[in-house]
């Protein structure tokens, strides 16, 4: 049986899973995809704590973080299109004209 | 009629929205004009700009003497969110006075730079009048995603650039620990309204030593803290700072942090007052912890833009000491010492604006020196912000200071506020060595590519006599800043 | 419980299977002629041009940003849609102002010229 723990801990670890390539990884896109991955695991959870506690104000919430996400991308995105017209790297160790 | 129908309508109500629909309303209004204009014709942007926020003053000002509910508990325009709504248009205003000429100086006149600035106020505002976490937390990406945009604004300059993309990544992954934390809170109360969460807490003592509920508190705290820039999370904030364009990072380090800490506020002491004694204890240490090292650092700083972004750091920090404190004084100081800090630091801003040149605004010391003899209004005007900064009484700085000290020292925290005004006394070193370079050094240059634009002087004499205002004449405003507290 | 994946995982069995068998059948008994064209990787039958490892344009890239936003805002229309009879009038007008609101961003998006290719 498949209980709302079960959810709670694979979100848990993908949430982690998503820190974690954040803290290693050294490609600016690679980074932001662990954010997008670390926001899926927080839907994740809001779906899972939805359906157990009956009410749907997770789900709401789901709604606006996956469509904040979307937007959070498009400007990401572009901003890592005009570091890289001028750096032609995206690499954060790149990133070092000011003291990171 | 339907039922549904009945309650959506019943509950909606644009009068505790109308601050930021009206900001928004301007913002979208002025990116249709900027592009529906031919080529080369320039709009009196700024100007529109202005008079939106002069609107929405008025709606805000409306929700002082008659508080709007809305939109089934998700908003509420109360005299908190009304006080808080007025320092956001503050530092909004003097922000877009000081960046016509700048824009220009720079060679960037961006038709989206004053769109933008409305719409991180409108999503401030969000911010402050979000009792659910579901407003707050829209509130706060509004405002962030348009402040990732203004940092990377000037696309050609590689500094800009990385300011705009570190913030971003930053930001981002601090959002990521705040939904999860409101995930986490949500799972415990089983609702995001900060006010039943605060009630469910109260009424189910068991559930305080859940561990949920513990980590749901400490990473809701981690994405706040982050956003106000408090050590250890501040290190996004200098390399920001610095590489933003100079009236961005004004308005960054005022409005957006006194968003961030409003909506701190109302969430920890009206939904989690339960867990007050963990997360006093944690932002004790982190109050000291932030004040000290945005002092030491700034002490080394040679870069003017980036002394005053360490300096910010530790601001942050004073402010932090008001929300240990939790009690009428301490809160309401923090409300009475951002409005100070956005007048103070927005000056200083202002002046860091018109004393650049082209490409060259990250100002050095030795850039200063003798600045003070050479441009006296600028020195005169600087040297008052400066002062304020430091702390000394008849200025706003001491006021806001004295008051989140007072409200420390009320709540027991004594300690807490004896390393405050140490740490007010560290300050002095790196506030006053900016003055000794305006006013002991023999001059290196003639300072004759300053010109006084009126947008920048007018925004530095409204600083001058807010500084003033507050810091000889406190009490009007602290006693509505003791009023605007919802508890 | 489990009972009900019953038939799932029956299913994956087969297809497992069958997709093992038709390899290893096509192995044994299939001739192989290898030509140059054959080897070459499949484009819609189209002659391939070029590396596949290529840089992507930039335009690409904005129409893909665009997509993003655009297509994800969609999604409140759906909860809209499931409870269209019971909001009415009022729900009508304010997903007629939701949608003016994406309006205004895509006439911004149309002026700035991002949609035009040259």
């Amino acid at each position: 049986m498949i209980t709302v723990n079960h959810y709670l801990v694979v979100s848990a670890i993908l949430f982690s899973l998503g820190t974690f390539g954040v803290l290693t990884r050294r490609n600016a896109i690679v980074i932001f995809m662990c954010i997008e991955l670390m926001l899926n695991a927080v839907n994740l959870t809001f779906i899972a704590l939805s359906n157990h506690l009956g009410n749907m104000d997770g789900q709401v919430f789901v709604f606006f973080v996956m469509t904040v996400a979307a937007a959070e991308a498009a400007v990401g995105l572009a901003l890592m299109i005009s570091f890289f017209r001028n750096r032609e790297s995206i690499e954060v160790d790149d990133i070092s004209l000011l003291k990171w | 009629m339907d039922n549904l129908m009945q309650i959506a309508m019943q509950n909606v109500n644009y009068g505790s929205i109308m601050p930021s629909l009206v900001l928004c309303i301007f913002g979208m209004a002025l990116l249709l004009i900027n592009v529906f204009l031919p080529r080369g014709k320039t709009t009196p942007a700024s100007w529109i700009a202005l008079i939106g926020l002069v609107v929405t003053a008025v709606f805000a000002a409306r929700g002082w003497g008659d508080p709007q509910f809305g939109f089934a508990g998700h908003v509420a325009l109360d005299k908190f969110a009304s006080f808080s709504n007025i320092i956001f248009l503050f530092s909004a205003g003097l922000t877009i006075l000081m960046s016509d000429e700048y824009l220009q100086r720079e060679g960037y006149p961006i038709g989206e730079y004053y769109p933008l600035i409305l719409f991180a106020t409108a999503g401030a505002m969000w911010m402050a009048s979000g009792t659910d976490m579901m407003t707050i937390f829209l509130g706060l990406e509004v405002l962030s995603i348009s402040l990732y945009i203004l940092a990377g604004m000037f696309r050609g300059q590689l500094r800009s650039n990385e300011a705009g993309l570190k913030y971003f990544l930053l930001g981002a992954f601090s959002t990521g620990f705040l939904v999860y934390g409101i995930a986490l809170i949500y799972g415990v109360s089983g609702t995001t309204n900060v006010a039943d969460i605060g009630m469910y807490l109260k009424s189910h003592p068991a559930m305080l030593g859940n561990p949920m509920t513990i980590a749901g508190m400490l990473l809701i705290s981690v994405g706040f803290l982050f956003k106000i820039g408090a050590a250890p999370f501040h290190m996004w904030a200098p390399d920001v700072y610095q590489g933003a364009p100079t009236p961005i990072t004004a308005f960054m380090s005022a409005g957006p942090k006194a968003a961030a800490l409003v909506a701190f506020v109302r969430i920890l002491i009206l939904g989690l007052d339960g867990l007050q004694g963990d997360w006093t204890s944690l932002l004790w240490v982190l109050a000291v912890l932030t004040m000290t090292v945005g002092n030491i650092i700034a002490i080394n700083q040679t870069n003017i833009k980036r002394m005053l972004a360490y300096s910010s750091i530790s601001h942050a920090g004073y402010a932090l000491v008001g929300l240990v404190a939790a009690n009428q004084i301490g809160v309401s100081g923090i409300l009475f010492y951002m409005l100070a800090y956005t007048f103070m630091n927005l000056g200083a801003f202002a002046v860091l604006v018109l004393a650049g040149k082209k490409g060259e605004e990250n100002l050095t010391l030795e850039g200063f020196a003798g600045f003070g003899f050479k441009r006296p209004f600028l020195g005169v005007a600087m040297s008052i912000f400066l002062i304020s900064l430091m702390g000394i009484p008849t200025t706003a700085g001491f006021a806001g200071k004295f008051y989140i000290f007072a409200g420390a020292i009320k709540a027991g925290y004594i300690w807490l506020a004896v390393l405050g005004v140490l740490n007010s006394a560290v300050s002095l070193y790196y506030y006053l060595r900016v003055m000794v370079y305006m006013y002991f050094k023999e001059p290196a240059e003639d300072y004759g590519w300053v010109t006084l634009h009126a947008g920048a002087v007018i925004s530095i004499i409204i600083s001058v006599v807010g500084v003033f205002y507050l810091g000889l004449i406190p009490g009007k405003v602290m006693e509505m800043a003791r009023m605007a507290l919802f508890f | 419980m489990l009972d009900s994946y019953l038939p799932i995982i029956v299913l994956i069995g087969i297809a497992v299977g069958f997709a093992i068998c038709t390899t290893i059948f096509s192995r044994l008994i299939g001739q192989k002629k290898p030509t140059e064209v054959k080897l070459a990787p499949y484009e819609c039958g189209m002659p391939p041009v070029g590396s596949a490892r290529e840089r992507m344009s930039m335009k690409f890239y904005i129409i893909a940003m665009l997509f993003i936003v655009f297509d994800i805002e969609a999604v409140f229309l759906y909860p809209w849609a499931v409870m269209f009879k019971k909001l009415g009038l009022f729900g009508f007008v304010e997903m007629g102002v939701f949608i003016a609101i994406l309006l205004v961003g895509y006439i911004y998006v149309w002026k700035k010229g991002a949609l035009e290719w040259e």
